[in-house]
């Protein structure tokens, strides 16, 4: 058996160009399906951690994929606001440690803007329990002063101190400009994955602030507050989009949950944010998954190469198998000596593609993290990718018995004299 | 009295899904020490024999016995290790695996046979010393037993393959063409090294080949056409 072993790989060895080159699109075919699968887990990972920290996000009630969608991902737009009364509610809560609201509605070159409060920079968290860093700057102090995500830095090549104009309404054209009062970029943060960076942010009185002299989503015709008189209003939000809500003990999160639900004064929603996201992946996972079984193919491709090679060796090998047969080898050796080749081969082709995905990904994790704000932590393997691993083991073991029938049948017809 | 090495009785063999027998002989029969010429030009039955005397066919009826032990009642696998035992091979040309080394393709008798190996450990030497002991009485020079045996001349290979056939002492030898690919001077030269380390291991060698030639130096000779009765119907016919 041992033997057997050492002969098949000295056999291989003989054909090392024509199994190296197969070797090679097996050790790529599945770096690119640990690729894939490393890449889905670390998106879903991010995207279900595009906040923590935060026990519950309340909106004005609708769907809490809804509510998620605007609140957390900018996208779309609240069908109703909070009253800034129901707001005050909340954050006096006894069970209540902090609260961040948001306010959505504007935007700057197709970004969203968020006004909120500075809490903001304290207490939103995202992955595991990541504070929002500055890569430049510091956070909004004055009415009219930015910080930008650093997607929208990057985008727009924005630098401290930049003047920005916000526009009014979401979407990239058509909109009209809050010309009359811009901003300056007095932040910009550093890159997190989450929808943070392609957000600019502002403070809450600055929404009140370019909309005094606005009525119905259009200026008011004839009318204008300039900016400089701006802060002698009264400034005070009369409604925010969302409230991020950070508890003193997670404890309380369901009998938090349920007194928003029923608060009387307006109908609210409160949803656990873990909750929310893992319904959201169900919803746009579906491309992922579908990468992952084009990856997987890609793989059953690999090994059909490497049993079309095989077996196309097996006639030249007749002769070879004959003076096996000779030495005494029965044909189960024969059937083993072949079989063994093709897991062997793949084998070699899984540990070299898990090396080849872990030397790329330690070349690659800083670069990625600095551009998407992706972590890559460089592990060498999972417990989901070695079921993966097994499962390519199990069709390679399955693809391999194919030549190693084959050579048996051909060693029992043949038997010692090869009709060639 | 020591049983016959090689004793054939009343055998046919058909191939499957053959209309007619291939192969029908009445009585074969070898004693230790013989050295018997079988002439049998091509379509004779030669490999029909070789593959039944090796084990790998079975016969449709009649008996093969090799060293007493009843092949047509051992399992497959029985008579592939008795195979492995007792019989060493050298064929026509072609005989040696690329990708082993000289002294690997003579090792390769024993890695399927334990009783070999211990043969040769038996008589103190390892298998290694054994195989350049039979390596030199078969003027294979010692540098080239390293190389890969591709680089060999066909003689070369040829002897090389005698030396995997004879080492650990196996009771037969069978020999299927193995001069066809050489010059007259050498195939000469290869018989005479052949019965030499035949008669040396007291092993009985079977030497089937279509060239009549080469017939002295032999105990006996056998013509397979006139062995075969099938053979002998079918010309009839």
């Amino acid at each position: 058996m041992k033997y057997l072993l050492a002969l098949s790989v000295r056999s291989a060895w003989n054909r090392k160009l024509t199994l190296g080159l197969t070797l090679l699109s097996i050790s790529l075919s599945v770096a690119l399906l640990l690729g894939v699968e490393r890449v889905r887990q670390d998106a879903q990972d991010s995207f279900e951690q595009s906040v923590s920290g935060t026990d519950l996000v309340v909106g004005a009630r609708t769907s809490p994929v809804q509510l998620m969608l605007y609140a957390v991902f900018h996208i779309g737009e609240a069908t109703n606001n909070i009253h800034w009364q129901s707001y005050q509610d909340i954050a006096a809560n006894p069970a209540v440690a902090w609260t961040i609201p948001v306010s959505l509605g504007d935007s700057h070159h197709g970004f969203p803007v968020l006004g909120t409060t500075a809490d903001y920079f304290e207490h939103f968290h995202y992955g595991e329990a990541q504070p929002l860093t500055f890569s430049d700057g510091k956070p909004f102090a004055g009415l009219f002063e930015a910080v930008v995500g650093a997607e929208v830095a990057k985008n727009l090549g924005y630098r401290v101190g930049d003047k920005i104009t916000l526009s009014h309404g979401t979407g990239d054209i058509g909109l009209s400009e809050h010309a009359d009062k811009p901003f300056s970029v007095t932040g910009i943060l550093a890159p997190t994955g989450t929808p943070v960076d392609r957000t600019v942010h502002v403070s809450l009185d600055a929404i009140e602030a370019i909309h005094l002299d606005w009525q119905g989503g259009a200026k008011i015709p004839g009318f204008a507050i300039p900016a400089e008189y701006a802060s002698k209003f009264d400034l005070t939000p009369k409604e925010v989009t969302a409230i991020m809500v950070g508890l003193k003990s997670r404890a309380a999160v369901f009998k938090m949950q349920r007194s928003v639900n029923e608060y009387r004064a307006e109908p609210l929603l409160a949803v656990l944010p873990g909750v929310a996201l893992d319904q959201l992946w169900q919803v746009v996972g579906v491309a992922e998954r579908a990468l992952l079984a084009v990856s997987g193919m890609v793989v059953v491709v690999g090994l059909c190469g490497l049993m079309a090679v095989i077996l196309a060796s097996l006639n030249e090998r007749r002769r070879e198998l004959a003076i096996l047969r000779s030495v005494g080898a029965r044909p189960m050796d024969v059937f083993l000596l072949l079989s063994s080749e093709g897991l062997f081969i793949t084998l070699c082709g899984t540990l070299l593609g898990m090396a080849l995905l872990t030397a790329l990904s330690a070349i690659f994790a800083p670069l990625i993290q600095a551009h998407y704000g992706l972590t890559i932590i460089p592990k060498f393997i999972s417990y989901d990718e070695l079921g993966l691993l097994g499962l390519v083991m199990g069709v390679s073991l399955l693809a391999s018995l194919l030549p190693g029938y084959g050579a048996y049948k051909l060693s029992l017809a043949d038997g010692l004299t090869p009709r060639i | 009295m020591a049983n016959p090495v090689i004793q054939i009785d009343n055998l046919a063999f058909r191939y499957p899904k053959a209309d007619s027998v291939c192969l029908d002989i009445q009585k074969l029969h070898a004693d230790a020490g013989d050295r018997i010429f079988i002439y049998g030009p091509s379509g004779s039955g030669k490999s029909t024999l070789l593959g039944l005397l090796g084990g790998v066919l079975t016969p449709e009826r009649g008996t093969i016995s090799l060293l007493g032990r009843e092949l047509t009642t051992m399992s497959p696998s029985a008579r592939d290790r008795l195979r492995a035992d007792h019989i060493g091979f050298v064929f026509q040309q072609f005989n040696l695996i690329p990708y082993l080394s000289v002294t690997d393709n003579v090792l390769l008798s024993c890695r399927f046979s334990a009783r070999r190996r211990n043969n040769a450990l038996a008589s103190g030497y390892s298998l290694h010393d054994e195989a350049a002991r039979l390596l030199d009485h078969l003027d294979i020079a010692p540098e080239l037993r390293h190389r890969p045996v591709t680089q060999l001349s066909v003689g070369q290979q040829q002897r090389v393959a005698a030396a995997r056939a004879l080492i650990c002492r196996p009771e037969i030898v069978i020999a299927d063409e193995p001069t066809s690919a050489l010059d007259a001077e050498r195939q000469t030269a290869f018989l005479d090294l052949l019965s030499r380390e035949c008669i040396a291991a007291a092993a009985t060698l079977l030497f089937v080949s279509h060239d009549r030639r080469l017939a002295s130096g032999f105990t006996r000779e056998i013509a397979l056409p006139s062995l075969n009765r099938a053979q002998a119907a079918q010309e009839a016919a």
